[in-house]
C-alpha cells in the first residue's frame, strides 16, 4: 500500500477525444463522484487532464460547471495523440503525488487501455465496467458490476489505494443542473523527456458510419437488425428508420458474419454492449449472445415473425410481424 | 520470433444454470475457449504461416482440466503448450492473474518477442489481463487489435479498431497484442493436428516452479475481493401482440414511442 493514511479525495480521468473535446463520460463520472464525495463527508473532486498544447478554455468551463474542485493539467506537444506509454506514465506520476482514495476512469477504448496499466503499476484494484458505485459503512468504494455475461452481479471492494473503477459511457447520468465551482487549475509537469516511444499511430481512417448519425456507443436510440432480415437490403430500411428517429444502426452477429453489416456496429458478446434509452430489435431472434449486449437498454421494442422468439422475453413490447411490412408503415407514420 | 499465446477456459455463458441458492451452478456446465482467444489463436497461427521462424507456445492459468483447451490450440497449429496450475491461484483477480501469467512467460518462454491475448474474457469481461501483463513485463501494448498487417525490420504493424475508426499502429517488439473478433474465422482443428494434440506433452507448473510466493498469487495476491454476489433482477417480458395488419403493428409501436417520450 502506498501511504494509506494520506490518501483522500476522488480523482477522475478527464479523457480528451481525438477531436480535442472532453469525453462525455467524464461529466457522468463527475455527477456520481459528487454523491460519493458527499457520503465521504465532503471530500474533494479533482481531474487529471492530459492533452496537447493549445486553448482549452471550453473544456475548463465544462469542468468548472460540473463540480470539480481541482484540475491538474498536463499540456505538451508530444501529447497530440493518445499514447499508452506517455499518458499512463503521466497519470501514474500524478496519482503518486496527489494520492486520491478513489480514481475513476471512463470505460472507453482509451480508458480500458490505460486503466489496467495504471492499476497494475500501483498494485491496486480496478473494478471494470461498473453499473453502480457507492460508499459502504466502512467508507470503502463498493463497486457493482455484471459478470458471466450479465448473469451475475458482483459488488467488489479494494484492499489497496487508490480504489480504482471504470464505468462505461451512458451508464451514469451527468448532472441535470450546472454545479458551478471555483475550480483551481494546476499545471503539472509532463516529465516525458527521454521516453523512447515504442508504439506509433501510422494512419487513422475515420469510420464512415461515425460520420453520419450518432455513434452506436453514444446513441440514445438504436435500431438493430438480425438474420431474420435475410438480406443486406434490410439494413437500408433500418437506416431509414434510424434517420427518422435520430438513432444509430446496430446488428447481431450473424449479419456481421454474413457481411451485411460492419463489426463496428455488432451488438452482443463479441461486439459492443449498449445501454440506450430505446433499443428496437428487428428480426433478431434474441440468442443470449446478443441479449447480453443489449438487455441493459432502458426500453426494448421487438419485431419478429416468430411469436416464440426469445427476444420477446426481454422486450417491453413485442410485435409479431414482418419487419419489411411493419417498418415501412412506421416510417410513413413518423414522417407524416 | 517467439510467440506466447494466453488463453482462458470459460463457462459457456449461454449455458448458465442456477442452483436453488441463487448461485451459479458450475458443475456440468460446458467449458469452452474464451471466444476472443480463438481469434488470438488464429492470428498467431496465421503469423506462423506467413513469416519464417515463428514458434508459438500457448499457456493458460487454470485447473488441470484446462489442458483440454491447450490441446485444442495445438490441434489448430500451435507448437506447444503448458498450464500454470496451483490451488494457491484460486480467487485471483486481474492483478494477481496477470502477475502469474507474466512470470510464467518470463520463466518458461524465455526471450519472448510477442504475447497475444484475447481482448476480453466472456466470464469476467474486464479487458484488463492483457494490458496488465504488458505492464508487468514493461512491454508496450496494442489493444483492440483486428489483424496483424505486417512484420518487417523488427516492427510489427497492426490494425486496431477504436470507437471512431481504424488505426494502423506500428510497434517495436517485444509487445503485447489484445485481439478483438477478427474479419476471419478461427480454423477448425486439422486432422494431423488432432494427432499432434493427442501426443502433445502439456507441462504443468505450480507457483513454486515459476518462483512466485504464496502472497503474490490467488486471493492473497489480489487487491480486490468480491463482497457480495447476487442475481440481477430479471426483466419480465412485456406484451407480445400479433396485429391484424402491418399498419396496426406500426401504430402500436408509434404509441409506445410516445409513451417512452421518444416522439411527440
Amino acid at each position: 500500500m502506498e501511504n494509506e493514511k494520506e490518501n483522500k479525495g476522488i480523482l477522475i480521468y478527464a479523457e480528451i477525444t481525438r477531436e480535442g473535446t472532453l469525453a462525455p463520460v467524464v461529466l457522468e463520472l463527475a455527477n456520481t463522484a459528487y454523491d460519493l464525495a458527499q457520503k465521504l463527508g465532503g471530500e474533494e473532486i479533482s481531474a487529471v487532464l492530459i492533452t496537447k498544447t493549445g486553448n482549452i478554455e471550453y473544456i475548463k468551463n465544462e469542468l468548472r460547471n460540473n463540480g470539480f474542485d481541482k484540475v491538474y493539467i498536463i499540456q505538451d506537444d508530444r501529447l497530440r495523440d493518445y499514447s499508452t506509454e506517455l499518458y499512463s506514465k503521466i497519470a501514474i506520476d500524478l496519482v503518486r503525488q496527489v494520492k486520491p482514495s478513489i480514481f475513476l476512469i471512463g470505460a472507453t477504448t482509451q480508458g480500458r487501455d490505460i486503466a489496467p496499466r495504471i492499476s497494475s503499476t500501483l498494485n491496486t484494484g480496478l473494478t471494470a465496467d461498473c453499473t453502480g458505485l457507492d460508499i459502504n459503512e466502512k467508507g470503502q468504494l463498493a463497486a457493482t458490476r455484471p459478470t458471466f455475461g450479465g448473469n451475475l452481479m458482483a459488488t467488489i471492494l479494494c484492499k489497496n489505494l487508490p480504489q480504482m473503477a471504470s464505468v462505461r459511457p451512458k451508464v451514469l447520468k451527468k448532472a441535470s443542473e450546472p454545479r458551478v465551482k471555483d475550480t483551481q487549475f494546476i499545471d503539472f509537469p509532463s516529465n516525458i523527456d527521454g521516453i523512447d516511444k515504442k508504439v506509433e499511430i501510422v494512419e487513422f481512417i475515420k469510420n464512415f458510419q461515425a460520420a453520419s448519425g450518432p455513434r452506436i456507443d453514444e446513441a440514445e436510440i438504436i435500431v438493430a437488425g438480425g438474420k431474420g432480415l435475410k438480406s443486406p437490403d434490410g439494413f437500408k430500411l433500418l437506416e431509414e428508420l434510424a434517420q427518422v428517429l435520430g438513432a444509430a444502426v446496430g446488428a447481431s452477429r450473424p449479419c456481421v458474419d454474413a457481411g451485411w453489416a460492419d463489426h463496428a456496429i455488432q451488438v452482443g458478446q463479441t461486439g459492443k454492449t449498449v445501454m440506450p434509452k430505446l433499443y428496437i430489435a428487428c428480426a433478431i431472434s434474441g440468442a443470449i449472445q446478443h441479449t447480453v449486449g443489449m438487455s441493459g437498454s432502458e426500453k426494448i421494442i421487438a419485431i419478429n415473425k416468430d411469436p416464440k422468439a426469445p427476444i420477446f422475453g426481454v422486450a417491453d413490447i413485442g410485435i409479431v410481424g414482418d419487419v419489411y411490412e411493419v417498418v415501412p408503415e412506421l416510417i410513413k407514420m413518423l414522417k407524416g | 520470433m517467439k510467440v506466447a499465446l494466453c488463453i482462458k477456459q470459460v463457462p459457456d455463458t449461454a449455458d448458465i444454470k442456477w442452483t436453488e441458492n441463487n448461485t451459479i451452478q458450475r458443475e456440468g456446465v460446458e467449458s469452452v475457449i474464451n471466444p476472443f482467444d480463438m481469434y488470438a489463436i488464429e492470428t498467431a497461427v496465421r503469423l506462423k504461416e506467413n513469416f519464417k521462424d515463428v514458434h508459438i507456445t500457448v499457456l493458460s492459468m487454470g485447473p488441470p482440466q484446462a489442458q483440454d483447451i491447450l490441446k485444442r490450440a495445438i490441434s489448430m497449429g500451435v507448437d506447444e503448450g503448458f498450464l500454470v496450475s496451483d490451488k494457491k491461484f484460486a480467487g485471483a483477480d486481474t492483478v494477481a492473474t496477470s502477475r502469474t501469467l507474466a512470470t510464467a512467460i518470463k520463466e518458461k518462454v524465455k526471450d519472448v518477442d510477442l504475447i497475444i491475448c484475447g481482448q476480453f474474457a466472456t466470464d469476467g469481461d474486464t479487458a484488463q489481463t492483457g494490458p496488465s501483463i504488458a505492464q508487468q513485463l514493461n512491454f508496450p501494448q496494442v489493444t483492440y487489435v483486428k489483424e496483424i498487417v505486417d512484420y518487417k525490420d523488427g516492427f510489427l504493424t497492426v490494425k486496431r479498431e477504436v470507437e471512431d475508426g481504424i488505426e494502423i499502429i506500428r510497434t517495436t517488439l517485444p509487445a503485447v497484442l489484445c485481439m478483438l473478433k477478427c474479419d476471419y474465422e478461427p480454423r477448425r482443428p486439422l486432422i494431423n493436428g488432432f494427432v499432434k494434440a493427442q501426443n502433445a506433452q502439456i507441462n504443468m507448473y505450480n507457483a513454486e516452479d515459476i518462483k512466485l510466493q504464496p502472497e503474490q498469487v490467488g486471493i492473497k495476491g489480489s487487491p480486490t475481493y468480491v463482497s457480495r454476489a447476487f442475481r440481477p433482477e430479471q426483466k419480465q417480458g412485456g406484451d407480445v401482440i400479433t396485429p391484424e395488419t402491418p399498419q396496426k403493428g406500426a401504430e402500436i409501436i408509434k404509441e409506445k414511442l410516445k409513451e417512452f417520450e421518444i416522439v411527440k
